[in-house]
């Protein structure tokens, strides 16, 4: 729990205005400012609360936390019990608790007699029982025997206030924590109290769930058991679980979880509670998205394909590291093998990767960027990013003055830097901006201005931000697809003071770069151009050279494999439909002569590889992700599951198989010795020089692409949830309305968007949106748009006004999941 | 003993033809030379006639304009200034101030002027109770009736000054009386008590500095500007200035609303009003509306004034006199009070919801004759659990009428354990309307 508002680390308490007051007879000092609640906290008195939530506002709505004040700190005290959870300390104050005072203690007694008149005391049926703040308080600050006798207030239970969260009634205490959490800390005012009295309840408006990506901390804070989450409602109890700290892997912002698994299964996560990075808010996603590996497609055996039948066989592990050992060695020999990882690999294991392409395979041909990507791009990541250490942090961003975000959408991307800017524009007044081609909700929820562009001239837009010292810059990965964006970004940043930060989008981005999984920078920021940086790695792993030729990018290994310039590939988990161009990457696939592929769970890849090594997931290993802060969040394997082995571990295999020793066999050891081959304290490769683009011209059939991945869409690690996948937003695609009327659409009606490679039908929406571009989600409601369309951010589509007939399922994916209504739970 | 002479200033052309209009009012000459005065003057001249505000806690009015930042380095004071007339009355037995703005509405508007001008406020809000629709009628009647006149509005008596009055309807909430919860609900969200500080003062309506004050309190300001704060103060008692009206109902031959200064007794007020009806002898009373302790005949002679009754264990609050009779039983009645607690708590803190929940359940079994032992010292308990601990004084208020009936009445509780009220005090004996309990009625309140 966060104990006091300015006693961070780093901050000398000396520092600070402090008040001394008496708590229970003890002197304390605090900040000024401070609720008493937390100052007797700190003389470890813990003052039974249920309204009260560090980093919410107060309210004193529940009463529970009343003391005694004898001395206001001006000689006279208060004539009534004062709630400690809205009272500020004040220089000389007498506190008495329950500890000192019978009327506090009386009072305390007596409130939580009247929290239980209308409570249910269903615990041995309640989710919460075990871990409930009511439970436990009832015990240590209430009676044991109950004088009430007659009719408690009931409800129909449960209530579906989303398709994900349930809302029983009569269990609820009303101490309104989640309708300030949605209030104030999401900016989701979509549930609030309704009705009065005892019949006071949580409610939403009539037929509009609750629809918010931070629905489930609800759950969480709820302090009784009134709000549950279907997918985990009577699975568990609390004193069945066992509960491990680890770090979300859906984002780049290393959000602090906490899985609860039972019996080998992860059965729920929660937020964990880290001050400096996500507080003690997570995402839904980093909630309830963990059951996709545990999906029927889950890879458990290696297999390697039988060159008779031509079929995927099972193996043994030693038969499989032989086989991939075996083929990779002689494509190496030859013509090279290119090494494709992609984004959600923990820095250990990237490690893993970059060290053996080096070192067994002898190229510098990988590239973790399984997603557009630019040659400015890697530059950039060599100059400014690759082993810079922390850099901005969350902290900096609540107190800048001003945010500018390029090309980044943080609610759907970055969610826990969302609710940072939310917080530091209430809190601090910080300006945030976007430099995008419409404001957002989200823009909105974070006070945000919008600097209108359309996707390709945010280089020229950048100019308009009004960049100072004490603005920060954060870099979205979609202008890999920008010409001369980062180029731009830096020399406006170099000029005016401003800080940058790249936020990549996936939790292994960042540690793949100081890992070197790139064509231009091997580990800890050496750029592979450097003879000096290639020389100290060399030594450092005792090998007697490191290839010096810089490596392809992934659309250059790929394309280099469907020429036959490249023998083989070895491919970590990556979803083919998340590359520039999915059918081009499957015919290389298909046109290598010898793929390996390390995967949790089959795909186009794995169908397609020669030899398949199945690896842990996440929660399955240890290892540690860098945030976009360049934070390093290690965390420890959840459940060993025997089978699954880390990449590490895999790679190990192989090297070993093929006579190399690639130095380490664990995560463990591999951040070991990553650590011990440290950042490079040398020159830093230059900065990119690229002129900037232009957004493409269009005729006027065409129009410009504008486009994310939605936090809740299609992805895989998102799999297996339905209660979760319900709650995404459904499709759309925005146009502005001179766009819309020059197309002749209207708003509701179903548009097609066209490429040379195929079509998609969604929705249209009007909206303040640049002329010329349509805004529609990336991989949302079965409608990848890479996949599909073979078009990314920035890319030209022709708009057509009507769905032709024959076409109109095909296009359209399948009909959005409803909300639940209650008979769907019962 | 002489009836203490009735003062009728505020009521004072109520029984005029159309007392409502324009016509019938005057031409607002208090505010004439109000504007004519210096804001501060106007302030100090409240603040020197003594009035206290009328909406039930007493507070002085002149100090609470004073509060008002002014400078605009203070905290708030770089925002506009808000008043707002809190014209919610909901208190059981509370009846003055829509009498006073059915037939007088005018007075209110022009002290709602005069206070604009003292507290250097643009517009004013007055907020009326959603149910009296004739009442706001009346009211907008009025305030178009002022603008017409050119009394409201731009550049008034061509002082410069601007004042805008807005009529507002409620929804019909109790709680909204309070005045933080009437400033939420005024914002239009739901009507619950906000935490103070910031006191409305410094940040009250929208955020910006703000006077919240009873329609009488207003009404009474353009006579203190008219005639002097000295003429005001003359009336009244020591620390309680001024008239009042206060409003009599019950078992009372005449009941209505009585203009008289403060401090006038309970005996002299029924002398005046024809006492009590026939057959009718004084039981029990409250002397401003149902959360204040009950009193009985001991406390007739008690001064209708703030340091008076509050001297007798009770509160002057809104100067609501419900008498009831010996056919009464005082079990039933502080139930229904209770009952309408239960049905106002806004539910936003537990001691208030959860309490008067419980408290109904309690009472209406001593109301059935299903009484336990014990029942009593559990009431008592209950409100001293509430009182003192929930979040605004309604719940305070809510224990008011249990724990002053069990104080002067226990035995009527001591018999709620095996006798039902209803046999002790057939309802039909004390009202005209209630019907004698059927078996059916018993069931259901058992
Ligand atoms: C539950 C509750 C209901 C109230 N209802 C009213 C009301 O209807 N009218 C009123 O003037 N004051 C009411 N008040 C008092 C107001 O909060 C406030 O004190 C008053 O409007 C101040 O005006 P005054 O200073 O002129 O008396 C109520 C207070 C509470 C706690
Ligand atoms: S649902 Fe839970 S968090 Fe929300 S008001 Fe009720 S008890 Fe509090
Ligand atoms: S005492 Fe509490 S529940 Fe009752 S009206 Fe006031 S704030 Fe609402
Ligand atoms: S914890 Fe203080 S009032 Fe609820």
């Amino acid at each position: 729990m966060t104990v006091t508002k300015g006693n961070e680390p780093g901050t000398e308490l000396a520092d600070q205005n402090l008040v001394t007051l008496t708590v229970d007879d003890v002197e304390v000092s605090v900040p000024e400012g401070t609720l008493v609640i937390r100052a007797a906290e700190l003389i470890g008195v813990e003052i039974p609360r249920f309204c009260d939530h560090p980093l919410l506002a107060p309210v004193g709505a529940c009463r529970q936390c009343l003391v005694d004040v004898p001395d206001a700190g001006n000689g006279r005290g208060f004539p009534k019990p004062q709630a400690s959870c809205t009272l500020p300390v004040s220089p000389g104050m007498v506190v008495k608790t329950q500890v000192t005072s019978p009327v506090a203690d009386k009072a305390q007694h007596g409130i939580m007699e009247f929290l239980l008149v209308n409570h249910p005391l269903d615990c041995p049926m309640c989710d919460k029982g075990g871990e409930c703040p009511l439970q436990n308080q009832a015990m240590s600050h209430g009676q044991g025997e109950t004088r009430f006798t007659e009719k408690k207030r009931t409800y129909p239970k449960p209530l579906a206030i989303s398709s994900q969260i349930l809302l029983d009634r009569e269990r609820c205490i009303l101490c309104a924590r989640c309708t300030r959490f949605s209030e104030q800390i999401a900016g989701d005012p979509f549930i609030a109290m309704a009705e009065r009295g005892a019949l006071q309840q949580v409610a939403i408006y009539e037929n509009e769930p609750f629809s918010s990506y931070f629905s489930g901390n609800t759950i969480q804070i709820c302090p009784v058991g009134a709000l549950t989450s279907s997918s985990y409602r009577f699975r568990s109890r609390p004193f069945d679980l066992v509960s491990t700290p680890a770090v979300a892997e859906h984002d780049a912002c290393g959000a602090a979880i906490r899985v609860d698994h039972r019996r080998g299964k992860v059965v729920r996560r929660l937020s964990g509670d880290d001050p400096e990075v996500n507080e003690e808010w997570i995402s839904d996603k980093d909630r309830f998205a963990f059951t996709y590996a545990r999906q029927a497609d889950r890879l458990t055996r290696p297999l390697v394909r039988d060159p008779e039948t031509g079929a995927l066989e099972p193996a043994s592990w030693p038969a499989a590291f032989l086989a991939a050992a075996r083929g990779l060695a002689a494509a190496a020999a030859t013509s090279g093998v290119g090494v494709v990882t992609g984004g959600r690999l923990t820095t250990e294991d990237a490690y893993a990767y970059a060290k053996l392409a080096r070192t067994v395979l002898g190229t510098n041909d990988i590239d973790f960027r399984a997603r557009p990507q630019s040659a400015e791009e890697a530059e950039f990541l060599a100059h400014a990013v690759a082993g810079s250490g922390l850099g901005v942090t969350y902290r900096d961003l609540e107190e800048a003055t001003k945010v500018v975000l390029v090309g980044l959408e943080p609610e759907d991307e970055a969610a826990t830097i969302f609710l940072r800017l939310r917080k530091a524009w209430r809190t601090n007044g910080t300006q945030v901006v976007a430099v995008a081609s419409h404001a957002t909700r989200a823009l909105e929820k974070v006070g945000g201005q919008l600097v209108r562009t359309i996707p390709g001239d945010e280089a020229k837009a950048l100019g308009e931000a009004g960049l100072a010292p004490g603005t920060i810059v954060l870099l979205g990965e979609r202008l890999a697809r920008v010409e001369g964006a980062f180029t731009t970004a830096l020399a406006a940043a170099s000029r005016s003071g401003a800080r940058l930060a790249w936020v990549p989008r996936r939790a292994g981005d960042r540690g793949a770069v100081e890992a070197g999984c790139l064509p231009n920078l091997l580990p800890g920021g050496r750029p592979v151009a450097d003879a000096e940086a290639r020389a100290d790695l060399a030594a450092a792993w005792g090998v007697a050279s490191l290839p010096g030729e810089p490596g392809r990018s992934t659309d250059d290994i790929l394309a280099a494999a469907l020429a036959g310039e490249i023998g083989a590939l070895l491919v970590a988990g990556v979803e083919v439909d998340d590359l520039a161009d999915p059918q081009a990457a499957l015919d290389a696939v298909d046109a290598a002569g010898f793929v390996v592929s390390l995967e949790v769970r089959a795909s186009a890849v794995t169908e397609r590889a020669d030899v398949v090594l199945p690896v842990a997931a996440v929660a399955e290993k240890a290892g540690s992700f860098v945030n976009w802060e360049g934070r390093r969040r290690p965390f420890e394997a959840v459940i060993p599951v025997p089978h699954a082995l880390p990449d590490t571990r895999v790679l190990a295999g192989i090297a070993e198989a093929a006579g190399h020793d690639l130095g380490f066999r664990t995560p463990e050891a591999a951040a070991a010795e990553l650590a011990e081959v440290g950042v490079w304290d040398g020159a830093r490769a230059p900065k990119p020089e690229v002129v900037p683009g232009r957004a493409p011209r269009t005729d006027p059939s065409e129009v410009v692409l504008d486009t994310w991945r939605r936090l809740i869409d299609d992805g895989r690690g998102q799999d297996g949830d339905r209660h979760y996948q319900a709650t995404a937003r459904p499709s759309v695609a925005l146009l502005s309305s001179a766009t819309a009327r020059a197309f002749g659409v209207r708003e509701g009606e179903e548009i097609v968007l066209r490429t040379d490679r195929g079509a998609v039908a969604v929705p249209a929406g009007i909206a303040d949106i640049a002329d010329g571009v349509v805004w529609t989600p990336a991989n949302s409601n079965g409608l990848s748009l890479l996949g599909i369309l073979g078009a990314a951010y920035g890319a030209v589509v022709t708009v057509e006004r009507s769905v032709p007939a024959d076409e109109a399922d095909a296009l359209s994916g399948p009909p959005h999941p409803h909300v639940p209504t209650e008979e769907d739970e019962q | 003993m002489s009836a203490a002479p009735l003062t009728p200033v505020l009521s004072r052309g109520w029984d005029h033809e159309r007392s409502w209009t324009l016509d019938a009012y005057g031409d607002y000459a208090a505010l004439r030379s109000a504007l004519r005065q210096d804001p501060d003057e106007v302030i100090a001249t409240v603040k020197d006639s003594g009035l206290r505000g009328r909406g039930g806690a007493g507070f002085p009015t002149g100090m609470k304009w004073g509060f008002i930042p002014q400078d605009p380095t203070q905290p708030g004071g770089d925002k506009p200034h808000y008043l707002v007339v809190n014209a919610d009355e909901s208190e059981p037995g509370t009846c003055k101030d829509i009498p006073l703005m059915m037939a007088n509405p005018h007075v209110l508007v022009e002290g709602v002027a005069i206070t604009c001008h003292a507290i250097r406020a643009k517009k004013a809000f007055i907020y009326v109770r959603g149910e009296v629709l004739h009442v706001i009628r009346r009211l907008q009647a009025a305030v178009e009736e002022a603008y017409a006149a050119g009394f409201l509005g731009a550049d008034v008596f061509g002082s410069g000054i601007d004042v805008d009055v807005v009529v507002h309807a409620g929804a019909g909430a109790y709680i909204c009386g309070e005045e933080t919860a009437l400033l939420d609900s005024l914002e239009g969200r739901r009507g619950q008590p906000r935490l103070r500080p910031p006191f409305p003062a410094v940040a009250g309506l929208y955020a910006a500095p703000t006077v919240i004050n009873n329609v009488e309190s207003i009404a009474s300001v353009p006579c203190i500007v008219e005639r002097g704060a000295d003429w005001f103060a003359s009336m009244g008692t020591e620390k309680s200035k001024g008239m009042t009206i206060y409003s009599l109902s019950g078992h009372v031959k005449q009941p209505g609303q009585y203009e008289a200064p403060l401090g006038i007794t309970l005996r002299e007020l029924l002398d005046m009003s024809g006492g009590m009806r026939d057959g009718s002898e004084l039981k029990f009373w409250t002397p401003g509306g149902s959360s204040t302790p009950l009193l009985t005949a001991e406390h007739l002679d008690v001064p209708l004034d703030y340091e008076g009754v509050a001297g007798a264990g009770s509160m002057l609050g809104t100067k609501a006199l419900q008498l009831f009779d010996q056919t009464t039983s005082v079990v039933r009645c502080v139930l229904r009070w209770t009952e309408f607690y239960k049905h106002e708590s806004c539910g936003k803190c537990t001691p208030c919801r959860e309490g008067t929940w419980w408290l109904v359940q309690t009472l209406e079994r001593l109301e059935a004759g299903k009484g336990q032992e014990g029942d009593i010292e559990l009431l008592l308990d209950q409100c001293d659990n509430i009182l003192g601990r929930a979040f605004c004084a309604l719940g305070d208020g809510a224990t008011s009428p249990i724990t002053s009936a069990i104080e002067h009445f226990r035995d009527e509780f001591e018999a709620g354990m095996h006798t039902p009220a209803w046999d002790l005090f057939p309802y039909e004996g004390s009202t005209a309307w209630a019907k004698p309990a059927t078996d059916a009625a018993k069931g259901a309140t058992a």
